[in-house]
């Protein structure tokens, strides 16, 4: 499959790659560049792979706040939320943001691998809810614009003061007339927007226009490359490698995105999960020696035990490390426990770390206060 | 491309001086890996046979083993490598070269392909994944 963008990666540089059936450009100019781009000035995704999934009707809000972990009673209309949505057993389906238009029509934006997937999940829980689910992913086109400058673009490119549109809320407006819905959202662990539109004619309009107006900026069309290194060191999870269809929110540490006082698919099983206690955690991992560590790469304790597996890892491009995200048994998950990764037969050091590695700058203020 | 050099299917080039083999990776694997930060390298007298594995290149993004082209004792490593391993991408034929082996046995050369016949093989390997 191909986004509406892929004629126009050519004419940047892009290199093409699979990425689940869609053909999508691992890089532009180079992966350690795009990503300092982003942490540095401003660059632009091309994520319509994404999925959309529209809820409608009076039962919208009760039912997606039974389908979710995190409490969508309490969003207000333009709000959006994260969160992961559960099976009865208590294991990720999908982890998705949530956009509440109003109380009887909500959006769903979910992972590209995993849409299918989810949609047919939504379905199976309607039962007596009253409402409708459609899966518009192939109606909309999605871009995201991510980095310290993203902000003074949109001002551009819009009427409306972009200092109103608060970390995770969106608005719905236009761009050279083309209506768009842009929230202050992203993957990145920067300020940034994504932008969300189904005028499809339009694409290639919206996307040369953005990277127009971001030119005095340094803006940099970015690969999925760098979208992994960038959402790796803002901690952010990645489906289909720290989370997947055996994980649950208590191990992958997203406490944060769950409510366990209201009633939700899975709270039970995740209520007595945490009563238990949990066996594995997702923690995050230092190098002490030299070596990069990888997905599927194998954790022991000192003892040579097998105690873990690695989920994400790179050598840090901002942070200059060789980093790793995996999940490791009890108790061994706390900070500053010593353990080796086994890489191509040999044992090397690796410490437990804090993760995000990379935190959040504040948002970006165009206009002032 | 450099003209005076072998390369072996796996994307090495080879330069030979005397009974000396320089080696390291081609522009096109390069190219592919993208953004290098870490070479695994073998240590000074290790011995290999021709296509054992003589380490490996970590980029960003991945990692991938290199193959000895010929069989040889290592005598000498490129230790700029561990601070600019950034060097492979940007010189590939020149900073970027990785080690040098003492050849034992010459005639394995022969194997090796020239400049022309590699262009040549990068041009069929592109052709098969169209």
């Amino acid at each position: 499959m191909r986004t509406l963008f892929y004629e126009l990666y050519g004419k940047y540089g892009g290199k093409v790659v699979d990425f689940h059936g869609w053909e999508l450009p691992i890089q532009f100019e180079g992966i350690i560049k795009e990503h300092n781009c982003v942490r540095e000035k401003v660059g632009l995704f091309d994520v319509s792979h994404m999925g959309e999934i529209l809820v409608t009707g009076k039962g919208a809000i009760e039912f997606v706040d039974f389908a979710v972990t995190n409490n969508v009673q309490k969003l207000v209309n333009g709000q959006i939320l994260y969160t992961p949505m559960c099976r009865q057993n208590g294991t990720i389906v999908d982890d998705l943001l949530v956009y509440k238009f109003n109380d009887e029509k909500i959006l769903l934006v979910v992972n590209a691998s995993n849409i299918e997937k989810d949609f047919s999940h939504l379905k199976s829980l309607i039962n007596k809810h009253n409402v409708k689910i459609e899966n518009l992913s192939s109606e909309y086109v999605q871009l995201a614009l991510q980095g310290p400058k993203a902000a003074f673009i949109i001002d551009e490119l819009i009427e409306e003061n972009v200092d109103n549109i608060g970390f995770f809320h969106f608005i719905e407006t236009s761009i050279d007339s083309v209506p768009v819905l842009i929230s202050r959202t992203g993957y990145t662990q920067e300020d940034g927007f994504e932008i969300y539109f189904t005028k499809l004619s339009k694409a290639h309009f919206i996307y040369e226009k953005i990277i127009k107006q971001g030119e005095k900026y340094g803006i940099c069309p970015i690969g999925l490359g760098a979208r992994d290194t960038l959402r790796f060191e803002g901690g952010l999870m990645l489906y289909g490698n720290d989370l997947d269809d055996t994980t649950t929110p208590l191990e992958a540490r997203l406490n944060w995105a769950m409510d366990l006082e209201k009633d939700f698919n899975g709270s039970i099983a995740l209520l007595k999960q945490k009563e238990q206690g949990i066996e594995r955690r997702l923690t995050g991992i230092k190098m002490i020696d030299k070596g990069i560590p990888r997905q599927g790469y194998e954790l022991y304790d000192i003892d040579k035990n097998l105690v873990g597996v690695v989920t994400s890892g790179t050598k840090s491009p901002t942070l200059g490390e060789a980093l790793a995200l995996g999940y490791v048994k009890h108790p061994l998950w706390k900070k500053d426990i010593e353990l080796y990764i086994k890489i191509r037969d040999k044992f090397l050091k690796c410490i437990t770390v804090k993760y995000p590695f990379y935190k959040k700058p504040s948002l970006t203020m165009v206009n002032g206060l | 491309m450099a003209d005076t050099l072998l390369y072996a299917k796996t994307h090495e080039w080879v330069k030979v001086k005397g009974n000396i083999a320089t080696i390291g990776i081609s522009d096109y694997a390069q190219g592919e890996l993208g953004d290098i930060v870490f070479v695994e390298m073998p240590e000074v007298d290790d011995e290999f046979e021709s296509q054992n594995s003589l380490g490996s290149i970590e980029s960003v993004k991945t990692v991938t083993e290199f193959y000895a082209p010929i069989s040889g004792t290592v005598v000498e490593i490129n230790e700029a490598l561990e601070d600019t391993p950034e060097n492979i991408n940007e010189d590939p034929f020149g900073e970027g070269w990785i080690l040098k082996l003492k050849i034992s046995d010459e005639t394995e050369l022969e194997e090796l392909m020239g400049s022309s016949d590699y262009k040549f093989y990068l041009k069929e390997l592109h052709e098969e994944e169209d």
